[in-house]
């Protein structure tokens, strides 16, 4: 029979499990880390939150070029300037007369259109050619929507309204404004709504399975490249989230707005492991705060040299650990 | 006739290099189909070819329909169960992953082909969480004919399902794709190389050589036949 054959030990054989019990380890160490400072310095905490909030920015347009990459091989370079331009088309759609929220909501729904289109029109042609000129494509798009935005709409002091007011809440001593809570939980909502579909609806299901195996997908009758498309449409919307949510907190809307956010979120990416949605997030958050309370408390880092920290992390991840935090090596059995 | 699925002069070719070279064979409804012949004939090229993962001409039809344009999402809609040599199982997603993708062309509810899944591989229900990359090369076969078979498919086209398996496993497939033929009626067209097994699975046989078919008849009139048994039974 062929329960017979299998040997006792074939759990240990499959995924590499070997670092995730550190990671989860560093992580809580780490959490017990900034929860004890925030209950002792109000500032710590302040500047904790607002370290979430900024990372959960980070981990959507990182969960975006994670989407992107386990869908279609590519690093989607254009995925910042993509979401930048969303933040132009809600202000439009607000000068229209939309209240912020409606344009939110709209805005989704045509970065969905976007996605799907460019895929479509752009990378499906390219794909199957080589990953460079997909790859290139992706720059150039980068360009493209750069250009685009600054002929439309260059020049001019434009901002959005407020989506969560100007509140603060006072916590004891600690001062939290509304809008990074606002933010964590818009981002954390719609990364929780991306993993249910990815986990339990069929949709998903054929996502997944055309993303990782595509001719095996298709044989079982998976149409792929609608699945591939779908997955940039998806990925365009998280993109759309972060572009929203980053906009509040620069008040100006300014077309360079995502372009520091996409280092940031390659670093996340990078290091949460580019196969993993998971750590998509994760390192996000672990960005976002890391660099805010360094900035404040290590003197030799000036809030200039945040990204140049950020490229830091990037490369001492690819140089010791390049599956990251989360990503694991593929174990086959043959 | 009545063939379920009927091949004529088929060719196909990846690039500049041909590899079948009009094949014509037909598979009767609620019979096995075996394929024989060494490294390189166009076997595995022949089903990659009605499930349309290879350009390939000629005429191809499968339950009357023509098959030719259609891509293998459509060819796999169709009812065609087609299991690719190394399985094509989802080793990163988990068993029960694996057996909703082969229902993936059926809407409604599975639980009826599970339970009838279950029924013929009964360890498979216990292990619905393992990612199905931990399980063994055998059972690995087992899932991607259990997955093939959720679809219930009209035509199953099994490749080489004997490659790199313990011969105990290769005899319990054989045994198990034999029972699905006889209680469900389920048509089987299989490539092997183990001309053995094959002749004694099949109702019918063909023989392919260099993208032709070279022999073609009942197993037992291949099994009498000399060369073929000189070739492939080597007796």
């Amino acid at each position: 029979m062929a329960t017979a054959e299998s040997s006792p030990g074939f759990r240990s054989r499959g995924t590499d499990v070997g670092s995730f019990p550190v990671v989860v380890a560093l992580l809580v160490a780490a959490a017990v880390f900034l929860v004890v400072g925030s209950l002792r310095s109000a500032t710590f905490a302040q500047l904790t939150v607002q370290g979430l909030a900024l990372g959960a920015v980070y981990g959507s347009l990182a969960l975006a070029l994670v989407l992107v990459y386990r869908a279609t091989r590519v690093i989607n370079f254009a995925q910042g300037e993509l979401a930048m331009a969303t933040t132009y088309i809600a202000w439009q759609l607000v000068q229209w007369g939309l209240s912020y929220w409606e344009a939110f909501f709209a805005r989704l729904g045509i970065a969905f259109v976007h996605g799907l289109v460019l895929e479509v029109v752009l990378i499906r042609p390219v794909l199957h050619r080589s990953a460079i000129a997909a790859v290139i494509v992706t720059v150039g798009l980068f360009i493209l929507v750069d250009g685009v935005v600054n002929w439309l709409w260059g020049g001019g002091f434009r901002a959005l309204p407020p989506p969560f007011g100007t509140k603060i809440y006072h916590i004891g001593s600690v001062a939290i404004a509304r809008l990074y809570v606002g933010m964590i939980v818009v981002v954390l909502v719609s990364v929780v709504l991306v993993w249910v579909l990815f986990r339990f609806t069929k949709l998903g299901l054929g996502m997944r399975a055309a993303a990782l195996r595509p001719a095996e997908a298709a044989l079982v009758g998976v149409r792929v490249d609608r699945m591939l498309a779908i997955g940039w449409g998806l990925a365009t919307v998280l993109g759309a989230v972060a572009g929203l949510m980053a906009a509040p907190s620069q008040y100006i809307l300014d077309p360079t707005l995502m372009q520091p956010i996409l280092v940031y979120a390659f670093a996340a990416a990078v290091l949460g492991g580019l196969e993993s949605p998971t750590g998509a997030v994760v390192g996000g958050l672990i960005i976002g705060v890391t660099l805010n309370l360094i900035v404040q408390y290590v003197p030799a880092i000036t809030s200039e040299l945040q990204l140049p920290f950020a490229f830091a992390v990037l490369i001492i991840v690819l140089l010791i650990k390049p599956s990251g935090l989360f990503g694991h090596r593929e174990v086959r059995r043959v | 006739m009545t063939a379920l699925l009927e091949l004529e002069d088929v060719e196909a070719r990846y690039g500049p290099v041909h590899v079948l070279h009009g094949i014509s064979l037909a598979v009767e409804e609620g019979s096995v189909v075996a394929v024989l012949g060494p490294n390189g004939a166009g076997k595995t090229t022949t089903l990659r070819a009605v499930s349309g993962t290879v350009r390939r001409s000629g005429s191809i039809r499968f339950a009357g329909r023509a098959l030719n344009r259609l891509g293998p999402d459509g060819v796999a809609r169709l009812g065609v169960a087609h299991v690719p040599e190394g399985r094509g199982t989802f080793s990163e997603l988990t068993v029960a992953e694996n057996l909703r993708l082969g229902a993936y062309t059926r809407r409604g509810s599975i639980q009826p082909e599970l339970e009838r899944v279950f029924s013929y591989f009964p360890w498979l229900a216990e292990r619905r969480r393992q990612q199905a990359g931990t399980l063994s090369g055998g059972e690995q076969q087992m899932l991607a004919l259990a997955r093939a078979f959720v679809l219930r498919p009209r035509l199953l086209m099994v490749d080489e399902p004997s490659l790199g398996l313990a011969p105990v496993l290769v005899a319990e497939l054989f045994r198990i794709v034999r029972e699905l033929n006889e209680r469900e009626g389920l048509t089987v067209l299989v490539v092997e190389q183990n001309a053995h097994l094959a002749l004694q699975a099949a109702d019918a046989c063909y023989v392919l050589e260099a993208g032709r078919v070279v022999l073609a008849g009942t197993s037992e009139e291949l099994q009498a036949d000399d060369s073929v048994r000189r070739s492939y039974l080597g007796y």
